[in-house]
Order: structure tokens, then sequence, then C-alpha cells
């Protein structure tokens, strides 16, 4: 009995915690997505429904957001995941000025997303006093002066997705340099006494041998990618809308807070949406894994 | 010869990208040490700077109350990693060592509750703390993030390493449960317990949207959301070299804290990090 009171008693805070911060929250924001006409002044609704969901659908705001991230999600995940299985191979075949390769990739990691994404604003944005660095530079070999962040939408974008990329490849490289340092060394020994050709040992060993890693950040990195917005945040400043440049999960947090704010409903029925459309993603990534990846 | 070529392929890429992640922080540097005047005139922005002042930095602490959201962010990291250590280990003795009903239940429960998306529970989050009036205060933006589910399972694994044999001879002993979780078990998990805080420091110091829902007072701003404000306020906008200034005190903290735990903080990211 006294070691029950002990075990519930060191529990005690965790509960705590969880029920009021998310256990509770979850059961709230179904509700909230349901009550029509939420009042935030007033906490009153008139009506219980689907209306929130439909107006979501129907907001012109929404659908820019939820192309916006379609877009960002099918060019970084594929594009960050193959360039750091490209670097993470190459990294494995030296030995001089390893440690510091490594040691400069991460770096991106554990810096401040929205002090960085400053600095890259500076280097792509367009002033009275300066084309910006990036335009300069593809200007001098000839091509036309583009202000990537208040431009053309495909700028933009470009800027975006290449910022994305940069914040996410630490954990990638860093991931799949030790998945391939862990392959077994006795593989690779048998294949070159075989005098087996360098791109059959990738496709036939090495891919294999880490594909439960690939995977795993394929599934990872389409969760994040979904959940992009910070990064635009750093980029294009707090108005994601008047750039054109929002996500889903900034969608959310506009409906909350802000401006366009005080609309926990509308904010609740996006989350929601979001919170579909990754679980089905990552069920169908799931299914697809069980038929292409190599488990030992 | 075949090698050597393949060789200089592979340092010629791995350059590339290394140059790619280098720039930015050689351009804030850069920028930060131009004067504002000598920053504007140039067309073609110079790749040195000839003659280096510290009056952005200065301009950075005096103009935008920089030292406050540096302080801000400091008390929120420090605050909620400390309370964080106490829930988590508290919790993971628990479910590790102690005997209670219900426990496999619990446990499953609570690691459910690792799928949910902060996004889906932080509008309710959001409602709760305004309506508790504690908008603009410190137990605002820390309640919300103390507990950790994750870092209570990876703590939870590596107590039950710990042979239950050594807990045994200490209750022969007549030693008390915290006397044996202060004593034996925190001690031997040290490396697990120093990773988990390291990953939350990282995630204190560079948490953006909870503290830009639950902050509009300038008093209670983190550093992300004070360059945020620097970006679109400050400085009178277009001093670009005093925010560059900014961004640099800003990203070193983190900057040496990973030059100086780099293997603790890879080895911790690898076994739990997710961003990206």
């Amino acid at each position: 009995m006294k070691k029950n009171l002990t075990a519930w008693l060191c529990l005690l805070p965790a509960i705590l915690f969880l029920g009021i911060f998310m256990v509770y929250p979850l059961f709230d924001v179904l509700v909230y997505s349901f009550e029509e006409g939420y009042n935030f002044a007033s906490q009153s609704f008139w009506g219980t429904g689907i209306y929130n969901y439909s107006y979501v659908l129907h907001d012109p705001f929404f659908i820019q957001a939820l192309k916006n991230t379609f877009i960002i999600v099918i060019i970084t995940v594929p594009l960050s995941t193959g360039i750091a299985l490209l670097i993470s191979l190459e990294l494995s075949q030296i030995k001089v000025l390893r440690d510091f390769f490594q040691t400069v990739y991460f770096l991106p990691y554990v810096t401040n997303t929205l002090a960085v994404g400053l600095v890259f604003m500076i280097l792509f944005k367009k002033t009275a006093y300066s084309d910006g660095l990036i335009s300069i530079l593809i200007q001098f070999f000839g091509g036309p002066s583009v202000d990537f962040i208040d431009g053309p939408y495909a700028a933009k974008m470009f800027v975006m997705c290449f910022y994305t990329i940069w914040i996410v490849m630490p954990f990638k490289i860093l991931i799949l340099t030790s998945a391939l340092a862990s392959v077994n060394e006795m593989y690779y020994k048998a294949a070159v006494v075989d005098d087996t050709p360098k791109w059959r040992i990738f496709y036939k060993i090495t891919l294999p041998m880490i594909s439960p890693m690939v995977f795993y950040l394929v599934i990872t990195g389409f969760i994040g990618a979904f959940k992009a917005y910070s990064d635009e945040v750093a980029l294009f400043g707090t108005d994601l809308n008047a750039a054109g440049m929002n996500t889903i999960v900034g969608y959310v947090y506009d409906m909350l807070y802000g401006n366009s704010g005080g609309y926990p409903s509308y904010a609740s029925a996006a989350a929601l949406i979001l919170f579909a459309i990754v679980f089905t993603i990552t069920t169908i990534n799931l299914m697809v894994s069980r038929k292409t990846v190599y488990y030992q | 010869m075949k090698n050597k070529t393949r060789n200089v392929i592979i340092y010629a890429l791995l350059s590339i990208w290394a140059i790619i992640v280098l720039f930015p922080f050689y351009w804030m540097i850069l920028t930060s040490i131009k004067s504002y005047s000598s920053y504007n005139s140039e067309y073609v922005p110079k790749f040195i700077a000839l003659s280096p002042t510290v009056e952005n930095y200065v301009t950075a602490f005096t103009a935008v109350p920089l030292a406050k959201y540096f302080f801000n962010t400091i008390v929120f990291t420090v605050v909620t990693t400390g309370m964080m250590l106490v829930v988590v280990v508290l919790s993971a003795f628990a479910f590790a060592r102690l005997d209670f009903k219900g426990k496999d239940l619990l446990f499953s429960l609570f690691l459910s509750l690792m799928m949910i998306p902060n996004e889906l529970v932080i509008i309710t989050n959001f409602v709760t703390i305004t309506n508790l009036n504690m908008r603009n205060t410190f137990s605002g933006l820390i309640l919300p993030s103390v507990t950790s589910v994750f870092y209570i399972y990876l703590l939870k694994e590596n107590f039950e390493q710990i042979p239950e044999n050594i807990y045994k001879a200490a209750k022969v002993d007549g030693t008390s449960d915290f006397r044996y979780l202060f004593r034996v078990m925190i001690p031997i998990s040290k490396p697990t317990i120093v990773t988990i805080t390291i990953l939350k420091v990282i995630e204190c110091w560079n948490s953006y949207v909870w503290p830009r829902l639950i902050t509009d007072d300038q008093n209670y701003f983190l550093v992300s959301n004070g360059i945020q404000e620097i970006r679109e306020n400050g400085f009178g906008r277009e001093n670009v070299p005093a925010m560059m200034a900014a961004v640099v005190v800003i990203s070193v903290p983190l900057v040496i804290l990973f030059l100086v735990f780099r293997d603790k903080i890879m080895e911790g990211v690898a076994r739990g990090g997710t961003k990206g």
C-alpha cells in the first residue's frame, strides 16, 4: 500500500501536466471544431455541426496554405533525403577531415531558425541599396535580377525550399552516417573478393542494409515538412498570408492569434484536417515500406 | 590514378556543402562588423570588412532590449529544463523500479501520447493560459513545455538496465527509495540525463511558436520573438549590420554549447532528436 502511494506521488506531476496540457486539449480541440460561430469573448456558440470544416476548406487562404505546404513537402523531402544520402556515402569513404566535415554539417541543427533565417533574407532580398548577393551573382552569370523575398512566387518558393533543406540536413546526415557506419564490414569484404562492381555493392548491400533508416527519415521528413511554419516566418515575416507563403500550421496560428485571430474553432478544424493528412500520408508510407524496406 | 580523381571529386562535393552551410555564418559575422554607412554604400557587397567596427554590437544592446530578451530566454531555459528533469526523473523512476496497480496500462497511455502532434493541443493550451490570465508571465511560458513523454521513456529504459540486485541489496540495508534514486540510479544514468538536458536546452533556446502566442509584451519576449520584433520594428528597419550583430549574439551561445559537447549532442540527437 505504501509502495503504491510512493509510485503515484512520483507520477503525480507528470500526470497533472500531461492531463492539463495534452489529454484535455485533445478532446477539447474536437469539441471546438464542431462548435459553430464560437465567440472567444463571450465563450458562447450558436450551434454544432461541420460548418467550421466547410469554412476552412472554402477559405482561399487555406487553399493557398495547403498548396504551399504540399509543394514544400514534395520538393524538400526527396531532395534533402537524396542529398543527405550522397553526402553520407562520401563521408563514409574518407578519413582525413571527416570529423571536421561532420561538425560543420551539424551546425544548422543548433542554430536559431529565426536568427539564421534573417541572414538568408538579407542574402536574397532586393533593397534600395543593393540587389542582394545572390541576385548579383545570378546577374554576373548573365541572368535577370530577381527579388527572392518580395518577388515572383517561384522565386519565393525556391528560397523557402532551399532554407528548409539547409535546416533539415544535419539530422539526416547524422542518422545516415551512423547507419552506414553500422553496416558489417564482412559484406563489403565478401563483395570485393567476388569482384563485385561498385554500383552493384551499393544497390545490393549498402542500400538494403540502411533502408530502415532511410525510411525512418522519409517518414519523419514528411511529418516535419507538413508542419513547416517557423522557417517561413523567418524568411517572409509574420504576415504570411500577405506574402502568399502561408502554410497549414501558419493558417492555424493566424486563426488563433494576431490580426486575423480569435477563431479557435476554425483553427481547430484546420489543425484536425492537417492531422488527417499527416496520418494518411504516414499510413501510406508504412504500407509502402512493408514492401520495400529490408529488415534484418 | 583513378582513385585520386575520385578522391578529388569527393572532397570537392563535400567542400561545396560545407561552404553552403558555413556561408550564412560568415556573412552574419562579416556584416555585423561593417559600419552602417559602408554597408549601405556597397551595391556589390564586399567579402571582407575593411574597417571593422563594434558599433553595431553596441547598437544591438542599446537600441533594442536585447539583453532583456537574453535574460528572459535564460530564465525560461533554466526553469523549464530544471522542472522537466524533476518530472521526468520521478516518473521514470516510478515506471522502472516501483510496483503499483495499473502500471502497464498507464505506461501504454503515456506512450500513446507521443503520437499527438503539438499543433493539435496548442489551441486549447492557448485558450487555457489566456483564461487563467497567464499571458505575458513566465508560468504561462513554462508550464506547457515541462513534460516530455519521450524523455520519460528514454530514461525509464536506462533505469531498467541497472541490475535489480543492487536495489534489493540497498533495500536490505534499509536504504529508502529516494535515497537509492539519488545515490545510485541518477549517478549511473548520468550520460542519459545529460543528453536529455542538452536536447531540452536547445529546444528551449530556439522555441518560437508558443512564446509568440503567449507573449505580446516585449518584457517577456524570448530571443526568437525578439529577433522577429527587431526585424519588423527595430533599428528603423534598414539597419542590417545592427540586425546581424543581434543575430550573432543570439547564435553564439548554442554554437559554443555545441562545440563543447559535440559528441554528446550528436549522440543524443541520433538517439532522440526529431527535427526535419
